[in-house]
């Protein structure tokens, strides 16, 4: 039987925070900034956390759009602070974005990646950083100059700090444990998202 | 001056239409562009590490009230089919410049099947196709798409043709 065998580099401790609470935690009020969230907990989570906010621009497909799409957003809107929220699985489908985004450096841009270590959506399969890929790890070797890995509640308060005080472009590993996001049924019409998102940021 | 030094003109066109976010894979056929972004402040110079990282690029640009264009040769094309998707369910505007391979007099043989699937391929996925193969079409015929782009919401791809650019040798 073929088997997955854990990479023997990790170290990290077992995740413990549930996103359901960790996620609305570090974000606090979502008002605040400028959101891509990737497909598919993240775009649910926060949709349901700000009510589906014209300020959250959710994708529902587009597998590993998330971080470039970040990007052009925050280059477009250098006064405004820009989330990238994303999942681990979506995340890894454009590793090679982090290089991309780290040689632009934009300050006000904020990566976070809500890391179950599972592809949540498809079965519940292990993700390549659930059996031992650090993501943390290859952000900082891509060159962003910030990262910071919350694997616990005592390392919430740095990554708030940094999504508010933060004055480089910044990557954060939020490691939660397997388990659903929170959900509201949301829109689904890729253009009317694209149509109130900039109706709301651009008139 | 547009004729001899089309890959100049080109840039001021889109300089001049307010494009300034700048996304790349290394070309040969854009070097001029490429050089031009990167000895630009007023412009962002984005090399990418594969094509589909600029069609996500060029919606967050249009999200940010910004332009974008994306520059890729030929053999790009395919790296971006799934992420077009979300150009055309959102409507995103998007115009990419790709320089032929696999086309007029190409000696490589590996170029042909994405050089040939270009169009079918763009098509396939909504996006509207143009081609320049002379020097004097190159300023009109990018015109056109920019007009088609940003004022009609549409995605256009304007094909360099090697005829254009020349074949590479080998």
């Amino acid at each position: 039987m073929a088997r997955l065998t854990k990479l023997q580099m990790s170290s990290l401790p077992d995740a413990v925070l549930d996103r359901r609470q960790a996620v609305p935690a570090l974000i606090e009020r979502p008002a605040d900034f400028l959101i891509v969230a990737g497909l598919a907990g993240t775009a649910q989570e926060l949709s349901a956390l700000t009510s589906e906010s014209p300020g959250v621009f959710g994708l529902g497909g587009a597998m590993g759009a998330a971080l470039m799409m970040g990007l052009g957003l925050a280059l477009a809107q250098p006064r405004r602070r820009v989330l990238t929220v994303t999942g681990d699985g979506e995340l890894l489908m454009s590793v090679g974005a982090l290089a991309t985004i780290a040689l632009q450096n934009p300050p006000n841009l904020s990566i976070i990646c809500v890391d179950n270590g599972h592809y949540g959506e498809t079965g519940n399969q292990d993700s390549h950083t659930g059996l031992g890929v650090r993501l943390d790890v290859i952000a900082a070797g891509s060159g962003i100059p910030v990262v910071h890995r919350i694997d616990s509640e005592a390392d919430l308060d740095e990554g708030r700090r940094l999504l508010r005080e933060g004055t480089a472009l910044s990557f954060i590993l939020l490691r939660v444990k397997e388990g659903p996001p929170n959900r509201i049924k949301r829109n689904l019409v890729p253009h009317v998202e694209r149509d109130r998102f900039r109706t709301a940021l651009l008139g | 001056m547009a004729e001899t030094d089309w890959p100049n003109a080109l840039y001021d066109l889109l300089r001049a239409n307010n494009i300034t976010q700048f996304g790349y894979v290394p070309d040969a056929g854009h070097k001029v562009l490429i050089d031009r972004s990167l000895a630009d402040p007023d412009a962002y110079s984005i090399p990418l590490t594969t094509e589909e990282e600029g069609v996500a690029l060029a919606a967050g640009a249009d999200l940010g009230g910004q332009r974008a264009v994306l520059l890729m040769q030929s053999s790009g094309v395919g790296n971006c089919i799934n992420l077009l998707s979300l150009t055309a369910g959102c409507r995103f505007p998007l115009l990419t410049l790709i320089s032929m391979r696999g086309d007029f007099g190409e000696g490589n043989a590996w170029q042909f099947a994405m050089g040939q699937a270009v169009e079918p391929v763009m098509k396939a996925m909504g996006v509207v196709v143009l081609r320049a193969d002379s020097p004097a079409d190159v300023v009109p015929t990018v015109s056109a798409a920019i007009t088609m782009t940003f004022q009609s919401g549409q995605a256009v791809a304007v094909l360099l043709g090697q005829r254009l650019i020349g074949a590479k040798k080998f």
